[in-house]
């Protein structure tokens, strides 16, 4: 039960754009076009998830028993950027097709702060190995399901006529708010189900 | 002397992390729902962009430039967690309110952005003068839109324990709305819209003086 509340939860109520504001920036860069939007979405879920695992064990197995826990932030952020890195190397060997699809989003994962706040929120919450993945796996499809949505919802602006102060940035930020006012009702329906 | 003045006032004003080039996007909205908050975070990375830079602007002949992003990495995460183990044992209240957005200033891209773009290039002396200006335009620029959200959503502005409309407010019905997450985005959207309007306004004005 708990695995479904994580996976509800960090997807429609703890969404990590319109509840936590993590990965904006590749958000707001990414939702212009859904395919662009749909393609990030792919290189986030795949590094979101290992990620996770593998801070788990960084935590878990070399940080805590030897008392380095003030290492954190250096170490999770550093394993983010190697992973990504190797990542990027073993698509580019193995499957190529996927590699020109992801190529160029794969890098800018690094610097997206939902890989790291996912990874050290699962550690705050205390969360098991397999509940640390979960939400990752929540987390990146939260995400997803953000920039997709608003990406289509971008398409549409591009042909209605807006007020030129308010093109771009304006409009974008002020069409998240209201996203994420729409998302503010799932959290009823999370208390009905979850919550006893 | 002219040029690190200069400086300054470029990353408060024409370079203003948040309102100009819209950096850093995921604190600013995060921390900013009271005044307070966006004062703190403000002075977090203060402190976090001054320090990189200057070593960042020190070490700069020595970096090979193919493995300078993880290099600028370890040098802004050691300054993160400086300043996350101060917060958390001198201030372990406000350190609760921020929450993981002090960890995640180290994947901040003001800092990433300045350090790529300023600090690796410059002297150690304009480095620092970039780090406090562009720190402080970040620091005004939250600072701001967490006052029109707590005023907005509170009816008040609480700044050090003392309220500034007095304790019982300026008397209207405070939306609820505008410091919960909508409110950040509607905030900080309406807020580039007027800039965008003041700013063509004044170009609209120049041109008229001098044709």
């Amino acid at each position: 039960m708990t695995f479904v509340a994580i996976l509800i939860g960090g997807i429609f109520v703890n969404n990590l754009v319109f509840a936590r504001f993590l990965g904006l920036c590749p958000f707001v860069g990414v939702s212009k076009r859904v395919d662009m939007a749909a393609g990030m979405s792919m290189a986030v879920i795949f590094v979101m998830t290992v990620a996770s695992a593998v801070t788990w064990v960084v935590q878990n197995a070399v940080l805590e028993p030897f008392g380095l826990g003030y290492l954190q932030t250096v170490s999770f952020i550093l394993v983010i950027a190697a992973l990504v890195q190797f990542v990027e190397m073993v698509m580019q060997k193995t499957s190529p097709g996927l590699y020109q699809a992801l190529g160029i989003y794969l890098p800018l994962i690094t610097t997206n702060c939902a890989v790291l706040g996912v990874a050290i929120l699962s550690i705050r919450n205390n969360y098991s190995f397999v509940e640390s993945v979960v939400n990752g796996i929540a987390g990146a499809l939260g995400w997803s399901l953000a920039v997709i949505l608003f990406a289509g919802v971008r398409e549409r602006w591009e042909i209605t006529p807006i007020p030129k102060p308010l093109q771009g940035f304006p409009t974008a930020l002020i069409g998240t708010g209201l996203m994420s006012l729409a998302f503010f009702g799932f959290q009823g329906m999370f208390k009905t189900l979850f919550v006893r | 002397m002219k040029s690190l003045v200069n400086t300054i006032s470029n990353g408060i004003v024409r370079e203003n992390p948040v309102f100009r080039l819209v950096l850093g996007l995921c604190p600013a909205l995060a921390v900013t729902t009271a005044a307070e908050n966006g004062f703190w975070m403000g002075l977090a990375v203060i402190f976090v962009l001054t320090c990189s830079n200057v070593i960042i602007s020190l070490i700069r002949g020595v970096i090979p430039s193919k493995i300078r992003i993880p290099c600028f990495i370890v040098v802004i995460a050691t300054f993160v967690t400086i300043v996350d183990l101060v917060m958390h044992a001198y201030m372990p209240e406000m350190y609760a309110i921020l929450g993981i957005f002090i960890p995640l200033i180290v994947v901040n891209c003001i800092i990433m952005a300045r350090a790529e773009a300023f600090a690796s290039k410059n002297s150690v002396l304009l480095a620092a003068a970039d780090g406090i200006g562009s720190g402080l335009g970040f620091m005004i620029a939250v600072i701001v839109v967490g006052a029109i959200r707590e005023f907005l959503g509170t009816g008040n502005i609480v700044l050090a324990g003392t309220a500034l409309f007095g304790p019982t407010g300026l008397g209207f019905d405070p939306a609820i709305v505008m410091i919960l997450p909508p409110g950040a985005f509607i905030t900080l959207g309406a807020l580039l819209g007027l800039l965008n309007t003041l700013q063509a306004r004044s170009a609209a004005r120049q041109r008229r003086v001098c044709p």
